[in-house]
């Protein structure tokens, strides 16, 4: 792919010199080298992607060249003179906008209000009403349409996006860095945000985004830089690469796409839902009449855009949440807003979406972690007395047979790397043999081996003859994992399919709104 | 990872207890650095100040009892706070609750009839209950209405004070002495015996101590215990365990409340023989019980410890009273600024110095 | 008295009363709205109180009275800053200790000055036309404090400072997410220093005008509580500074009342009310639910430290 030639006064050519050069940039945390010796240049006109597994580095050069961190050693060049960038606000002097991953905005504030803020040159009195109007121009120009007065916590995933972007364009950011971006949209949304990337090319800037899908860098990028580990592996121009070249570099080996499962053999049901209605926190209905039913030893994963309803979905069936209509029968049994405990009590295991939050308690030790839902059963107690002996031996048998790396069952987990959190989160869940597993997006952040881990294991439990409900972003994962797949889309399920039929452009339909003719709940 | 000289300090993701006593320590000693300051300021030689309460205080036997004395009620209150503090339940309605205990303490020993042998075990049971409930009035507010912990607790203090007020100047009112106003005094049953030549109704002590020792027990070893930590820590994990909130935070409150409310009745039956108006009950106990229960870091053990602590503040605040001619709120003084260094130090113990020289260091 | 007079009495009062709360308010309000909060008005308010009366005192000059208590409580709430927004501390024990410091240091200082009352109070003043108007004249314009009128000016323009200028914006969204105004190059440090010590001075100013104006004197404890009172009061006017002319007009009514009833019940339950009154009032705002506390800024008591997960 060749840059078009350059529009405005940046020179698109992609032989000119570098809008921003990364020389050296190393950067350490306890305990972890995230950059180590990176350099990197970004050319007007061009969009980059910067391609690499969690981990590996990437949002934390992008962090420094946005000025939120600053790195122990190396040099960053802004159109040819080097710069010291100690701040968001010199970055963003420096010409250099940032979309994170997630979104920095002020939710309860309207689009202008979020533009506005910090914004240099604005009147004193009424600065939003001024940045109404610019965001009109601008949202044209770009073709980012935006209702400035709206409530950035009304708008979609995709339209909050868009206030991001204009967010970076009206403060006359040259270099747009995305990180992740697509992970909140749907495949239309993508095609149309690299539409927008396109425009912006030939308006003269440089796009760097920041993915760890191979499709889209072949699809959107003009080059590649690989990372892994936090070095550069490569950077090269995509038109002289691969997928399996590119996934080698990021990976470090050959990477095998799909996952090898027995055959589904399901037996009696493990969770019945009828016409599921329940409202999210802000009051608005978040399930709109859910049916599904997952049986013991298949495996039925949820694809679907975040915050279309999966999350309520989860906690309602986990007893977090109330559900206003609906029933809710776990193996056999109705359970329609029960509390977590009998929930629990009755055999469901839940590997929730946010470990760090409600997985774990960070501050108490490893063991103390291991027994958190089943502290109130023998043998971990007898009457109020916890047995402290047998939570140990719970606790040993547990590091090993799951292998979670820890130096004693007493270290604090907080201390424990994000793998093997989860780890520890699957090792107390999956004990005693839970008949219904409910995992949301339990491979999220972690590296390539703790994945596999934590794939091979759900598939065991599902071979074992439980039932397991995946919710997941990663449509890849979902499609090797499950047995069937229900679409969810503004709190419906548009359509369930069976996986080895599955195509992903139909499924990438009915993610956003399309519904399918085919597929039974049963 | 940041080089100052010829020191490295390392950001740590958890403090060693070496760290955790050395840096409380520390801020001790500033505080009394400061506290000099202050000393000087009102004329009084810091020094001369600083001998002079060692003397009143931890030179003499005499001196020792009176902490140990003061450090009754911190014992039993500071306990009570550590539990409250490790549910994240902002209890700073210890003052009110100890109040409660020495109202219902006060009823039993006045009204309640009941035979000799049984009234000092009735005053502090009735005296753990009334602290109990005035405890657990919050901790309802709290979870059921989400009204803040720190406002109602302490809306509450303001409450006893007054009703204990009333009962002085009103229905309970006995012989007025010099313009103080007193309810009458407790029969000889109902007061506590002391040690002899000092001051100190061991009784209480010993409740004390061993509360502290059930609740270390409590919070260790029991199901009721781990609840409480992990509510304490991460209420969106308790949620997801199907830990009931509610159950937990009445507990809590329920010991925390009925542990101020012991101490009120230990004051009653120990020291003061009779309801008094509410500053002469309570010199601020309970609020010092917040730090005291903060500088114990969570162990109720550690507790009696900084109790003691805290009951040397208030000895040498009577004796700079008496000998220095300076007002007693000078221990408000010192509280708060022990209590400012404390938690300013606290980033301190997360950082770990090394003594590294530019020359030998290759690290980047 | 009839029952004119009794609601025009009720309602000058509650002004005067009110005023003390209504600066609290306003300055906690602002301190909230960076998302700080400061349960030190207490003490800030005795260090205000006193260091009025000590420089009205000895110069006859109670301007300058409340002038320096206005720099006297920024000052303690510079304290406040310093552990909070610099060393991260936990935000309540800090406001705590500083409650604790101030009522011993304002009762330390304030030993000698006890009991005399101030030479020269500030005068009351009566608005020369419209006192004149039928009820509304003697309740709003006639014997009220400069620092009420003042109070009341400076609760509009904070409310048009808070919601329609660019400093607004900003403060705002420091309190409801200061990674966001972080991003953009907002430095949300000195957004909260700036916001607490407001609320510091405010605070001093509201101490002052008890001890210079509305009870020339010195006693310690003075405050009374009112501190704790204002805490309660941010939250039920759901941080919004013209709301909060209301709530402090309420509890100044209230408190008002409790010296009213006298006659019939006793002082000392009488006295209770206000405190009472503070936690009926917030289980009233638990029991509307979700709504009220959407104004709660959404970083509220969380340190804010910059790339911490």
């Amino acid at each position: 792919m060749m840059a078009a030639p350059g529009a405005g006064d940046l020179g698109g050519n992609q032989n000119s010199s570098p809008l921003v050069l990364l020389e050296g940039v190393t950067k350490s945390f306890p305990g972890v080298v995230a950059n180590d010796r990176v350099t990197l240049d970004v050319r007007p006109g061009e969009v980059h992607a910067l391609l690499g597994e969690n981990g590996a580095g990437k949002t934390t050069l992008m962090n420094i060249l946005y000025g939120l961190y600053r790195p122990d050693a190396g040099e960053i060049y802004v159109k040819g003179r080097k710069v010291n960038i100690r701040s968001p606000r010199d970055a963003i002097a420096c010409g250099i906008g940032m979309v994170h991953q997630h979104f920095k905005l002020v939710y309860p504030h309207t689009v202008a209000e979020n533009v506005a803020l910090g914004l240099q040159g604005t009147p004193f009195f009424g600065p939003a009403r001024v940045v109404e109007r610019g965001l009109r121009e601008l949202g044209e120009r770009y073709n980012l349409p935006v209702d400035p007065k709206a409530r950035v916590w009304q708008l979609s995933a995709g339209e909050q996006q868009r206030v991001e972007i204009l967010k970076a364009l009206y403060r006359g950011a040259d270099v747009l860095i995305l990180d992740e971006p697509t992970s909140v949209l749907t495949p239309q949304e993508t095609g149309e945000l690299f539409k927008v990337l396109a425009r912006m090319k030939e308006e003269g800037h440089a796009v760097v985004f920041i993915t760890h899908k191979l499709d889209e860098v072949m699809e959107a990028a003009d080059r590649v830089t690989v990372m892994r580990r936090g070095k550069v592996i490569a950077t090269l121009p995509v038109a002289e690469t691969d997928k399996a070249s590119l996934a080698r570099m990021m990976v470090g080996r050959d990477v095998v796409f799909r996952i090898s499962k027995a055959e589904c053999t399901p037996g009696k049901e493990a969770l019945v839902l009828r016409d599921l209605r329940a409202v999210n926190d802000r009051g608005l209905p978040a399930l709109r009449g859910i049916s599904l039913t997952v049986c013991r030893g298949e495996i039925v994963g949820i694809a679907g855009v975040a915050g279309n309803g999966q999350r309520e979905l989860v906690e309602v069936i986990c007893g977090l949440r109330r559900a206003q209509g609906g029933e809710v029968v776990v193996l056999g049994r109705p359970l329609t807003n029960r509390s977590p405990r009998t929930v629990a009590d009755a055999g469901v295991a839940h590997i929730p979406e946010e470990r760090l939050r409600m997985g774990i308690v960070p501050g108490m030790t490893v063991e103390e972690n291991l027994i958190l839902k089943k502290h109130h059963w023998p043998p971990f107690s007898s009457g109020p007395l916890l047995r402290l002996a047998e939570v140990r031996r719970f606790a040993e048998q547990a590091i090993e047979e799951y292998e979670i790396m820890t130096p004693s069952p007493k270290t604090p987990a907080k201390l424990l790397s994000g793998g093997n959190i989860q780890k520890l989160i699957l090792a107390r869940e999956l004990s005693g043999e839970p008949g219904l597993v409910v995992a949301a997006h339990p491979t999220y952040g972690l590296d390539v081996g703790a994945t596999e881990l934590i794939r091979q294991l759900l598939l065991r439990q599902r071979d074992a003859g439980a039932g397991v409900l995946l919710v997941s972003e990663d449509l890849e994962e979902i499609v090797s994992l499950a047995d069937r797949i229900a679409v969810m889309f503004r709190g419906e399920i548009m359509g369930i399919v069976e996986a080895s039929e599955a195509e992903l452009g139909e499924i990438g339909l009915m993610m956003a709104g399309t519904r399918s003719g085919m597929g039974d709940p049963r | 990872m940041k080089r100052v000289g010829p020191f490295v300090l390392e950001r740590r993701l958890a403090p060693s207890r070496g760290a955790v006593l050395g840096v409380s320590l520390l801020a001790v000693v500033l505080a009394l650095l400061v506290a000099a300051l202050i000393f000087w300021g009102y004329g009084v030689n810091p020094w001369h100040a600083y001998r002079v309460i060692f003397q009143g205080t931890l030179a003499s036997p005499q001196g020792w009892a009176e902490v140990v004395r003061r450090a009754i009620p911190l014992i039993l209150c500071g306990v009570g706070l550590v539990v409250a503090f490790r549910a994240q339940f902002w209890n700073i309605g210890a003052e009110g609750q100890l109040l409660a205990g020495a109202v219902a303490a006060t009823g039993v020993a006045l009204f309640s009839g009941l035979p000799d042998p049984w009234l000092l075990p009735a005053m502090f049971l009735a005296g753990f209950l009334a602290g109990a409930v005035w405890g657990m009035i919050p901790a309802l507010l709290k979870v059921k209405l989400r009204v803040n912990d720190v406002i109602s607790t302490l809306m509450l203090n303001y409450v006893m004070m007054y009703i204990v007020e009333w009962l002085v100047h009103g229905p309970w009112k006995g012989p007025t002495a010099r313009g103080f106003a007193y309810s009458d005094l407790f029969p000889r049953a109902a007061r506590l015996p002391l040690i002899p030549g000092t001051r100190i109704h061991w009784i209480t002590l010993v409740v004390g101590v061993a509360m502290a020792i059930a609740c270390a027990f409590l919070l260790s070893r029991t199901k009721l215990g781990y609840e409480t930590r992990v509510v304490g820590q991460s209420q969106d994990a308790a949620r997801y365990a199907g830990i009931d909130f509610l159950k937990v935070t009445l507990w809590v409150m329920l010991i925390s409340g009925g542990l101020a409310g012991l101490a009120g009745a230990g004051e009653m039956a120990g020291v003061h023989y009779r309801l008094r108006s509410p500053a002469h009950i309570s010199m601020g106990y309970g609020y010092t019980a917040i730090i005291v229960a903060w500088l114990a870091r969570g162990s109720p053990l550690a507790a009696v410890v900084t109790a003691l602590l805290f009951g040397l503040i208030f000895a040498a605040g009577d004796v700079i009273k008496v000998a220095l001619a300076m007002p007693f709120q000078v221990t408000d003084v010192f509280n708060g600024l022990i209590l400012f260094f404390l938690i300013g130090s606290e980033l301190l113990m997360y950082w770990h110095i090394r003594w590294a020289p530019k020359r030998a260091a290759s690290e980047g | 008295m009839g029952w004119e007079e009794w609601l025009i009495s009720t309602i000058a009062r509650a002004l005067a009363y009110g005023t003390p709360l209504l600066w609290g308010t306003l300055g906690e309000v602002y301190a909230e709205r960076s998302g700080v909060v400061n349960l030190g008005v207490e003490g800030m308010m005795a260090i205000g109180a006193f260091s009025a009366f000590a420089v009205a005192q000895s110069t006859g000059n109670p301007g300058l009275g409340i002038l320096v208590a206005a720099v006297a409580g920024g000052g303690a709430a510079l304290i406040h800053a310093f552990l909070t927004v610099t060393l991260r501390a936990n935000q309540y024990v800090s406001g705590l200790a500083l409650t604790m410091f101030g009522l011993g240091l304002s009762g330390l200082l304030g030993r000698g000055w006890e009991g005399v009352p101030l030479k020269n109070p500030l005068p009351a003043i009566t608005v020369p036309y419209l006192a004149d108007i039928p009820i509304l004249g003697p309740m709003l314009f006639q014997n009220q404090s400069i620092i009420t009128y003042l109070g009341l000016v400076l609760a509009v323009v904070l409310w048009v400072l808070l919601y329609r200028t660019r400093w607004g914006i900003t403060l705002r969204s420091v309190g409801e997410s200061p990674a966001t105004a972080d991003a953009l190059g907002v430095n949300v440090y000195l957004v909260r220093y700036l916001a607490v010590i407001l609320g510091g001075v405010l605070a001093g100013v509201a101490g002052g005008y008890l001890s210079v104006e509305y009870r020339p004197s010195w006693t310690e404890g003075m405050t009374g509580g009112m501190g704790w009172i204002v805490i309660a009061l941010t939250i039920f006017v759901a941080w919004d500074p013209v709301q909060a002319i209301g709530g402090a007009v309420l509890f100044g009514a209230l408190y008002h009342l409790s010296y009213r009833l006298q006659p019939w019940v006793a002082p000392e339950l009488l006295k209770l009310m206000p405190y009472a009154a503070a936690i009926i009032v917030l289980a009233f705002v638990g029991l509307g639910g979700a709504q009220r506390r959407r104004g709660a800024p959404g970083a509220l008591g969380v340190p804010y430290a910059r790339g911490e997960k």
